[in-house]
């Protein structure tokens, strides 16, 4: 039990530290690579400034991605080796098809990226940036495709004591991925978006460059206001879609207990999970079955019933996820999102009536949304995995049985605090280094004033 | 010849692509603070695994995502067993990446000595660990009868693994130190040949007692094959160091990949048809038929190996091409 709670507490950290890279890789890649598009195009040199501006956060950032992402790879076994045996013939596949067909790809033009300014032709440049920005979204969909199976099992069979593959394409095609996989990606466009515009609103303020952060935000702006929307649509159906496919998930998500037509949407609510009660809520009449069907009426399965369900199914148990933490998240993931489609058409007004940099307010306010999305993927993974317990592999496996019997709760302990201790390190390290250079903006110093060292850095001499 | 084999055959190159690519990186991460004697050199010498090291370790990352999806149980008892160590290398990896990226975006001397020490660690670490990783494969471990692995972390050094690790570590040491001769001009050129000599002549002892520690603490010899193997990898270690002898830069480093692909092939022909040998039970060995997927996603895997593999060593390949120049101290090093 005590192994049980330190696993997850390092699956739960380890992951959402990863995660909070993984996001502004994925949109900022194609931004920086759109930068560089129009500088090939256009030779204008802005765009080159623009793309190895924005090329070099970018860097800072997918350092962290990258050394954070080693650790997943290796943890289903470390942690979950129960788990690993029994879903390994179906969950090992896109994990070794993510690194040999994104990972690899991803890693090597990274490397041609950085290094060949002056090797490559500047199209040629360019690709890299672009294949760069293809390997890291395609590496997201292998991931996810795993995490679909976890979500919504299909293509498998029951036999020798564990899921055997029957149908690679049924894990392709499995509908929960089509609906995650767009969902993220976009969040992830999203926050590179927010990201861009927040840094750029930092420059405009003080009148940094107004050209370079003007054309900046623009680019940004467009990128995010399309993402944003979609983001917020897909979720939507994603939504209506789990109303289906993981019933329990969205009863927790909107605390709703007792099933009802038509079913209210509560804005907030008291929840007292050991009751199976709301001590408190504030309740929108019909918007739940409105939001799940499109109309104002139809039944909503609520938490109990579906509880019933499950132990008519799987046997006596309890298969309700902490509800609490589950509402909370969805509403901060939502509440963000509403946010973020204010906040960029309000952008849009600023820009198309060419008020933008004389608005000081709205300025400051995007600097600090840069943590809008940030919140938003940690909260929309929060709904997803902690809507799933207590499963680990919905319907086939709990959690509980997934964790590896042999791994003391001693060791446990001294790597969660070893991989917290580490994080938490380099998190102040990548900030301080993200913070300066988001400050320093786009100034070409000559490298060899910018990097030389005062004194020499020497260790034996 | 059926499809467990051949993922096993598959699993075998990618640990062996990755002990002969990142076997230099680690090795010029760890010469990094010896060798450069100021900041400009220690560029030099970063800058010459620069574009290269991410995709050397993604070697190691699709070793580990092959392991899942071709022997779930081989991926389960072995990174559950090996648990600290693992730990101690992921910390080491992920300390390594970073400082790579982050050392020069700070001029502060401290700075930089930190990251230039946090990659000589991150690469000295994983460089050890991985033979005395393999190494235990081979000698045997307690693992029980439901695969779970019972020992300790202590349980994983052995006389036998030490020397192991040593050997590996020397190895890449001296891979990267001729690496280096051929990628990097001046002062730095000569102080890596006199390292790859030194590492060289250490290294044939070394691998010597893992021979005959392998006589007598595993069946490795009882195969034809990898004693073979084993004996190619000591002759090209020796022939490593004539070539350094006579300045023959390019063959010492074509001999020093051979030596490290044959001793890797010597370990896992030695381990075959198993992948975790028990020493409670030889009944209770993984081997690849018990520990391995069903033959469906072997068949999809193989499938996707075979396309997607070509293309990758195509595309690395190029990579080192466009990087063919050696680095000198007067061009542009930073990015
Ligand atoms: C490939 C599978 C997979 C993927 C892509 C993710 N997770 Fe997950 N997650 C699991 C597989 C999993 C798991 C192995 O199933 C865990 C471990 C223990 C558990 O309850 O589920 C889990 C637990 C777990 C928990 C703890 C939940 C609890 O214990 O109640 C959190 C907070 C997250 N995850 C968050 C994330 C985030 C932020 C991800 C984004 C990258 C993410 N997960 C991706
Ligand atoms: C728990 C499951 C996960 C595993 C095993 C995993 C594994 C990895 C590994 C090994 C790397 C480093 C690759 C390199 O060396 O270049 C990496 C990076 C990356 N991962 Fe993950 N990952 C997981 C979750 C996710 C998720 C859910 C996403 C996106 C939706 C994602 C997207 C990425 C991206 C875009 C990168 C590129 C570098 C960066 O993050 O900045 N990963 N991951
Ligand atoms: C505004 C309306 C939004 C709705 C209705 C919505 C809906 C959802 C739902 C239902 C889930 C759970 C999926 C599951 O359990 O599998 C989810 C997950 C998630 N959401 Fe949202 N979302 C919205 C906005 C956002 C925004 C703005 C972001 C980030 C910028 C975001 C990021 C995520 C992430 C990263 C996940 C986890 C991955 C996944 O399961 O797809 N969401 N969202």
């Amino acid at each position: 039990m005590n192994e049980l709670i330190l696993a997850r507490w390092q699956f739960g950290i380890t992951t959402v530290y990863h995660f909070l890279f993984v996001p502004l890789t994925l949109g900022l890649s194609i931004l920086v690579a759109i930068m560089e598009t129009i500088y090939v195009r256009t030779g204008n040199e802005t765009y080159k400034k623009m793309a190895k501006f924005w090329g070099k956060l970018f860097l800072i950032n997918f350092a962290m991605g990258v050394v954070t992402g080693i650790v997943q790879e290796f943890q289903f076994g470390m942690n979950w080796s129960e788990y690993s045996r029994f879903v390994g013939d179906i969950f090992g596949a896109p994990l070794a098809v993510e690194a040999l067909a994104a990972f690899f790809l991803e890693s090597t033009f990274i490397g041609l990226w950085i290094f060949g300014w002056d090797r490559l032709s500047k199209k040629l440049h360019a690709i890299t940036i672009w294949l760069v920005a293809f390997a890291t979204n395609l590496s997201a969909f292998w991931i996810l495709t795993a995490n679909s199976f976890m979500q919504n099992p299909v293509g498998y069979v029951l036999k020798n004591n564990r899921a055997e593959m029957t149908d690679f394409f049924a894990l392709l095609s499995n509908p929960h991925v089509w609906y995650q996989f767009p969902h993220t990606v976009l969040s992830g466009f999203c926050t590179a978006a927010f990201f861009v515009m927040g840094i750029s609103a930092y420059h405009l303020i003080r009148k940094n460059h107004p050209d370079f952060f003007t054309k900046s935000f623009k680019i940004a702006l467009t990128f995010g206001i399309i993402s944003v929307i979609l983001v917020a649509g897909i979720g939507h159906a994603q939504g209506q879609y789990l109303t289906e496919a993981q019933p329990m998930k969205m009863a927790a998500a909107e605390a709703l207990w007792e099933s009802a037509d038509p079913a209210p949407l509560a804005l907030v609510a008291a929840i007292d999970q050991d009751n199976q009660t709301n001590t408190f809520s504030l309740e929108i009449p019909g918007l739940l079955s409105f939001l799940t069907y499109n109309q104002f009426k139809g039944e909503v399965l609520g938490i109990k019933e579906i509880q019933a369900q499950y132990e008519a199914t799987y046997g006596p148990g309890n298969y309700i996820p902490p509800v609490a933490p589950v509402f909370w998240s969805f509403r901060l993931m939502v509440g963000a999102g509403i946010l973020m489609i204010l906040l960029a058409f309000y952008g849009l007004y600023a820009v198309k009536t060419g008020k933008l940099s004389s608005q000081t307010f709205y300025l400051k306010i995007m600097l600090l949304a840069i943590a809008l999305p940030y919140l938003a993927n940690i909260s929309g993974w929060m709904v997803a995995e902690i809507g799933r317990q207590p499963w680990i592999v919905q319907g086939l496996m709990t959690v509980e049985a997934g964790i590896s019997p042999n791994v003391s709760a001693g060791a446990l302990l001294t790597t969660l605090v070893g991989f917290t201790l580490i994080y938490g390190v380099l998190a102040v390290v990548d900030l301080y280094l993200l913070g300066k250079y988001a400050k320093l903006g786009p100034e070409e110093v000559p490298w060899e004033k910018r990097i030389q060292p005062k004194g020499e850095v020497s260790l034996w001499t | 010849m059926d499809l467990n084999v051949l993922w096993f055959v598959l699993v075998t190159i990618l640990f062996i692509g990755f002990f002969f690519l990142e076997g230099f990186d680690y090795g010029v991460g760890i010469l990094l603070p010896f060798l450069g004697k100021n900041d400009t050199e220690r560029r030099m010498i970063i800058n010459s695994i620069g574009p290269f090291w991410d995709g050397n370790e993604v070697w190691m990352l699709t070793a580990g995502g092959a392991m899942f999806a071709a022997f779930p149980n081989w991926y389960a008892t072995m990174f559950s067993g090996f648990y600290l160590a693992l730990f101690l290398m992921l910390a080491a990896l992920i300390v390594r990446g970073v400082a790579f990226e982050f050392r020069s975006k700070d001029p502060k001397p401290t700075w930089r000595k930190a990251w230039d020490w946090a990659i000589f660690g991150g690469s000295f670490i994983p460089a050890l660990l991985w033979g005395v990783a393999i190494t235990n494969l081979l000698q045997g471990l307690p693992i029980g009868v439901n695969m779970e692995y019972t020992g300790t972390f202590w349980t994983l050094l052995s006389p036998y693994t030490l020397v192991g690790g040593l050997t590996g570590l020397l190895f890449f040491i001296l891979h990267g130190a001729i690496f280096l001769t051929l990628k990097i001009q001046g002062p730095l050129k000569e102080r890596a040949h006199r390292v790859a000599l030194k590492a060289n002549g250490i290294a044939i002892p070394s691998l010597l007692l893992l021979v005959i520690l392998s006589y007598f603490k595993t069946d490795l010899f009882t195969k034809m094959g990898a004693g073979l193997a084993l004996i190619i990898a000591a002759i090209t270690l020796i022939s490593t160091y004539g070539l350094l002898r006579s300045g023959k830069f390019g063959l010492a480093f074509f001999t020093s990949g051979l030596n490290i692909v044959f001793a890797t092939l010597a370990i896992f022909w030695g381990l075959f048809p198993r992948v975790m040998v028990s020493s409670l039970n030889p009944d209770w060995n993984l081997t690849i038929y018990n520990a391995s997927s069903s033959p469906y996603t072997l068949k999809v895997m193989t499938i996707v190996a075979l396309t997607l593999v070509p293309v990758v060593l195509a595309y690395q390949a190029w990579t080192y091409w466009v990087f063919r120049k050696r680095i000198t101290g007067d061009q542009h090093l930073e990015y």
